[in-house]
């Protein structure tokens, strides 16, 4: 039974009159009279986010067109023509040699369909429909799949975490050999940051991945990303949570970043996420594993690993501009804020009206850390004046913590404790490489084009 | 064979040739917008470079239509695995072409040009643009898809006096140039990617090869009309859709020139044609698509010895050999289906472009034995495979993976003759023929674009474009014809940019229409084909030449004169030019006078009697050209000579 809002899905206004007038709706197959001549083709749902005015044909020729309410003289109904949209389901083979890989979703566009509502695509999971679309991940492992949430992943937060982090240490304790969540990019790394605190000690990889052009697009690194990080979860070493995406823009390796060092660099090129002051874990294709670094974690046989799912929500991060008033750290403070992560200029600086804000913060016992948003680098607060000053209010250094990772670890910290001493201790403790001793020369290297050298590198390899 | 006939070859056809084959056939015609910049994005439209700073590597992989299917093309393109290589010159990409970056908003130049096409064609125009995707996985489009609108629908145009209706105008990006495609590799150089381009799509209403070029002409000039398409190679190209009664719609895709056209379209209805006889010879036979047979075996080892050269070479490069007997198919691959080209040819094809096997032969068989196995080979392979008289061998042979591909690609070609002709596209080859590129792909590669929101164009927009409309190259056509011009004269006036200067020379320079069509038409293209130039010389120079021919009353020699040395830059003011050459008119009694000199300044002793009035003839003219008819001076020189 088809309810009156699937019958004219999207379509509001005059759009909607005019579909009820000539009683037809979506799936109808039509022909439209209009004063810029006749149209034939099947009524298509309207994007809510479109305007009210047009009503959308889809042309025998595959083409979709919009056809002005005003512009019509009459409309007659043919048939119907309903779209079937499925991901070709198949049953995933299940091979006793494999190891088992679970794949949690959480959102994103590893697999995806269109959504008619919003004209935009959703994501589509089943490991049926996986195998249907990406049959080389029976190659690799057994694959489970399990939905968490489906959300866009801006709309991830503290709740999202916490489930997540225990669905891991749920299925680590049922036997996985390797976890694959499916994410959405944008906030993938404050994902992983916050799921490197929130698991410790994984004696399995937990490899966090995406796509950076939808499934629904033939050129889409969202397969061959899905093939990557299910092969680090069922073979690889690093029993660590990880971000597994795209090397090159060129469709050939990923990185293995570390949860706590990586971050999505530009708002869409395949090869967005970069270790940011150290080199990454190691670079995967699909037939090879290359570790670049042996710090890390090992892969354990047994199944004990360590869920700290706590996270006080009052956190921020006061990203600094020049001629920052002070009301903005007042309004944090009067409005119950727990902690402030201040993501300062430089070596790690605000200007000096800010001073009483910040005197007046720390004294009510507000947790205030200092990172760079230079992102690269470390905090230095006694190179200048400025720094001693600031210090002196109670603000506290946060070494090499990027922005976001020092966000998410306060607000973790804060969960499990409200002492100063006992927040700044475990603030400043490494627990996930979030805090490193070094950086490495080669841990910052923005290569700048144009220069000859440069160029010469760019043509050699690919992109 | 008795269903099996023999070819009718493009000079013996008639329009009752094609009338029997029930050939129809449609175009779609691509032709570049002259904008600065391209579609989706800001960069530059340049002209093509070799020029290379980086390369980026893709693959494609197929996915669902809206409407929940895929597309043939697109898993036969999946089935190819390949690495595409795109070149990139920094110049005329950005991170749009790379697809690391969403498009921009449509670009407004290129959407007013096309929907001044649109309404020459006469087409309803869409109240909103809906960006779609078109899949293209050959890997010619980074994306994998082709960004593409329609703007208008249902149009005509006048071809030879009748209606050609039009299916639709759309508005899209032009894809990459290919530069090499060998093996599991495809190189694309990315400067072309993304120019605007409209695409006019006929009906299949086209009945003759002449009437389809006759229909590309209308369109090239229509679209020319505008004034701000590209011109140049590849700016305009063709692809022509052909079917005959019984079989199916067959793309030819990128004609490069409409000269092509006739040929490539009677081959391919001659193809079809052909297809369609070997279905009934194989249904004679008693093979359908349900009882057709086949069985395939390696047969690596059993040619282990073998001295033919090609399988040789592939035994010792670890390749595998592969064969496949095609039950009852005795004959068939050796069937002539265009000229020069049997039936295995398709089969060929099919193996070189989805299996990837581009070193030929990539395939033999017991069809046409000829020279490569041996007989006592033949027979042993044979035997063991249980193929016998009345069946067809094929041996293919690649790495293990291209080889089975290739074997089943073997069957579903040889398969696909029990139902006659399959859909395909196929490309236009220098001599005529074609031969195929990839399975026609359908409606299912549409996708909808929801990088970009719908666009509405308004009847305001499409008022003031209307205003603007220049003539359509058969209300020209039709217009000179009115104006006294001859039909053939009128036509091909209508088609090129000599139309506006004809119609200024009547109209500014009161030329009689005869007269100036006769100039435009005769005199000025034999000059420029005389002094070898291309280009049609500034108009405001040729309304100068016809203006100092009608005050001075000159004929046509004078004109050519004019022309001449206006072409050479001998002449740059005509007005000048008539008064210093001299180029005035003379009367009969100052030739007379002047022919009488020239006579008496000869020495026409040395000339035999019956060539001495040529002779004279030639000095007169050399020096009186363009001042008296020609015919005049023969007569007056015939009376000096005393031959009169």
């Amino acid at each position: 039974m088809m309810t009156a809002s699937d019958e004219h899905k999207g379509y509001r206004g005059p759009g909607l009159a005019t579909l009820k007038n000539y009683q037809v709706g979506v799936w109808n197959e039509v022909v439209i009279q209009s004063t810029r001549g006749e149209f034939a083709g099947i009524i298509l749902p309207r994007a809510e986010t479109a305007d009210e005015r047009h009503i959308v044909l889809k042309l025998h020729n595959g083409y979709n067109v919009g056809i002005a309410v005003e512009t019509i003289t009459g409309m007659t109904a043919r048939g119907r023509r309903q779209a079937h949209y499925k991901i070709p389901e198949k049953e995933f083979p299940h091979d006793p040699r494999k190891p088992k890989v679970k794949l949690l979703g959480t959102g994103g566009t590893i697999a995806s369909r269109l959504d008619y509502r919003t004209g935009a695509v959703i994501p589509a999971f089943s490991p049926g429909e996986l195998y249907g679309s990406v049959p080389e991940l029976a190659d690799i492992c057994n694959l489970e799949t399990e939905k968490l949430y489906g959300v866009f992943s801006e709309n991830m937060g503290p709740r999202e975490w916490m489930g997540t982090a225990e669905a891991i240490g749920r299925d680590i304790r049922n036997g996985a050999a390797g976890i694959v969540i499916g994410h959405g990019t944008d906030t993938m790394h404050h994902t992983t940051a916050i799921l490197s605190f929130m698991v410790q000690n994984s004696p399995v990889p937990i490899v966090v991945v995406g796509s950076q052009r939808s499934s629904d697009r033939p050129s889409s690194d969202a397969a061959l990303n899905l093939i990557h990080a299910t092969k680090t979860a069922a073979e690889s070493d690093i029993a660590e949570v990880m971000v597994c995406m795209f090397g090159p823009t060129s469709d050939q390796y990923g990185l293995l970043h570390r949860g706590t060092r990586v971050r999505k660099m530009h708002s869409s090129y395949r090869s967005t996420f970069r270790t940011i002051g150290d080199i990454p874990l190691a670079t995967v294709s699909r037939d090879k594993i290359l570790h670049l670094r042996e710090d890390y974690h090992r892969r354990r046989n047994d199944r004990n690993v360590d869920i700290i799912t706590t996270f006080e929500e009052m956190v921020s991060i006061v990203y600094y501009y020049p001629n920052m008033k002070p009301d903005i750290i007042e309004s944090l403070i009067d409005n119950d804020y727990k902690g402030i992560i201040i993501a300062g200029t430089g070596l790690g600086h605000v200007n000096k009206p800010l001073y009483p804000a910040l005197k007046r913060a720390t004294d009510k016992g507000i947790a205030v850390y200092m990172t760079v948003q230079t992102l690269w680098g470390y905090v230095q607060m006694y190179v200048y004046d400025t720094g001693r000053d600031i210090m002196n209010l109670g603000v506290v250094p946060a070494a090499n913590m990027l922005p976001e990772v020092a966000y998410v670890k306060l607000g973790w910290t804060l969960g499990q404790t409200t002492d100063p001493a006992e927040v700044k201790k475990i603030m400043l403790t490494p627990i996930a490489g979030e805090i490193t001793e070094r950086e490495p020369h080669n841990g910052y290297l923005i290569y700048q084009g144009g220069i000859p050298e440069v160029e010469e590198f760019i043509a050699r390899y690919k992109k | 064979m008795k269903t099996v006939q023999p070819l009718v070859l493009f000079e013996d056809a008639t329009p009752e040739t094609y009338a029997e084959w029930g050939m129809k056939s449609g175009l779609e015609i691509h032709q570049q917008l002259k904008t600065t910049k391209k579609l989706f994005c800001r960069c530059p439209v340049l002209p093509y470079s070799d020029h290379v700073d980086a390369d980026i590597l893709r693959h494609m992989r197929p996915t669902l239509s809206e409407l929940g299917e895929y597309d043939g093309t697109a898993l036969m393109e999946f089935k190819t695995r390949k690495n595409i290589i795109y070149q990139l010159d920094n110049r005329s990409v950005c991170t749009y072409e790379m697809d690391d970056t969403p498009p921009f908003e449509l670009n407004p130049e290129a959407l007013d040009i096309a929907l001044e096409i649109a309404l020459l064609l006469d087409c309803n125009i869409v109240s909103e643009l809906h960006i779609a995707r078109k899949q293209y996985l050959d890997g010619s489009i980074p994306t994998g898809f082709q960004r593409t609108t329609i703007v208008g629908i249902e149009g005509k145009i006048l071809v030879n006096g009748r209606d050609i209706h039009i299916i639709q105008l759309g508005l899209e990006e032009d894809a990459c140039r290919e530069i090499d495609d060998t093996g599991h590799q495809r190189i694309y150089r990315t400067d072309r990617l993304g120019i605007p381009l409209v695409e006019t799509v006929t009906y299949p209403e086209l009945r003759t090869p002449q009437e389809v070029a006759a229909a590309a002409q209308v369109i090239r000039y229509l679209t020319r009309a505008t004034g701000r398409v590209r011109t140049g190679i590849g700016a305009a190209r063709q692809d022509v859709n052909v079917s005959v009664t019984g079989g199916r719609r067959v793309e030819i895709k990128g004609v490069p020139k409409i000269r092509m056209i006739p040929r490539l379209v009677h081959n391919e209805a001659l193809r079809q044609w052909s297809l369609l006889g070997i279905k009934q010879e194989l249904k004679e036979r008693g093979i359908t698509e349900e009882t057709f047979a086949s069985v395939s075996r390696e047969v690596t080892d059993q040619l282990r010895s073998t001295l033919f050269g090609p399988l040789r070479q592939a035994l010792e490069e670890g390749l595998r050999v592969k064969a496949v007997v095609l039950r009852g198919f005795a004959g068939i691959l050796n069937v002539p289906t265009q000229p020069e080209t049997v039936f295995s040819k398709e089969i060929v094809d099919r193996v070189r472009v989805i299996a990837c096997l581009d070193k030929f032969p990539n395939l033999i068989h017991s069809d046409a034995p000829g020279h490569n196995l041996l007989s006592s080979e033949w027979t042993r392979l044979k035997r063991s495979l249980d193929c016998r008289d009345k069946d067809t061998l094929v041996i293919t042979w690649g790495a293990e993976a291209d080889a089975q591909r290739a074997t089943e690609e073997i069957i579903i070609r040889a398969r696909e003759a029990t139902v006659g002709i399959p859909d395909e596209t196929r490309q236009a080859l220098s001599d005529g023929t074609n031969g195929f590129e990839r399975i026609l792909p359908g409606p299912d590669r549409m996708y909808p674009d929801t990088d970009l929101p719908p666009q509405a164009i308004t009847e305001e927009y499409i008022q003031k474009v209307r205003l603007r409309l220049p003539e359509r190259p058969w209300e020209k056509e039709r217009h000179y014809h009115e104006m006294g011009v001859d039909t053939a004269s009128a036509e091909r006036l209508s088609r090129c940019t000599l139309g506006g200067i004809f119609e200024r020379m009547v109209n500014e320079i009161g030329v009689a229409p005869g007269a100036a069509t006769k100039y435009l038409t005769v005199i000025l293209p034999a000059v420029m084909r005389r002094r070898g130039v291309l280009a049609v010389p500034d108009a405001g120079k040729l309304l100068e030449i016809m203006h100092a021919v009608v005050e001075h009353k000159l004929d046509f020699a004078a004109a050519e004169i004019l022309t001449a040395g206006m072409l050479s830059g001998r002449i740059t003011d005509p007005h000048r030019a008539v008064a210093e050459l001299p180029l005035t008119v003379i009367n009969d009694v100052e030739a007379g006078r002047l022919i009488a000199a020239i006579i008496a300044e000869a020495d026409l002793g040395r000339i035999p009697l019956e060539k001495r009035h040529a002779y004279v003839m030639g000095l007169v003219m050399a020096k009186l050209r363009g001042r008296i008819a020609g015919r005049r001076c023969a007569e007056i020189a015939r009376r000096h000579l005393g031959q009169g």
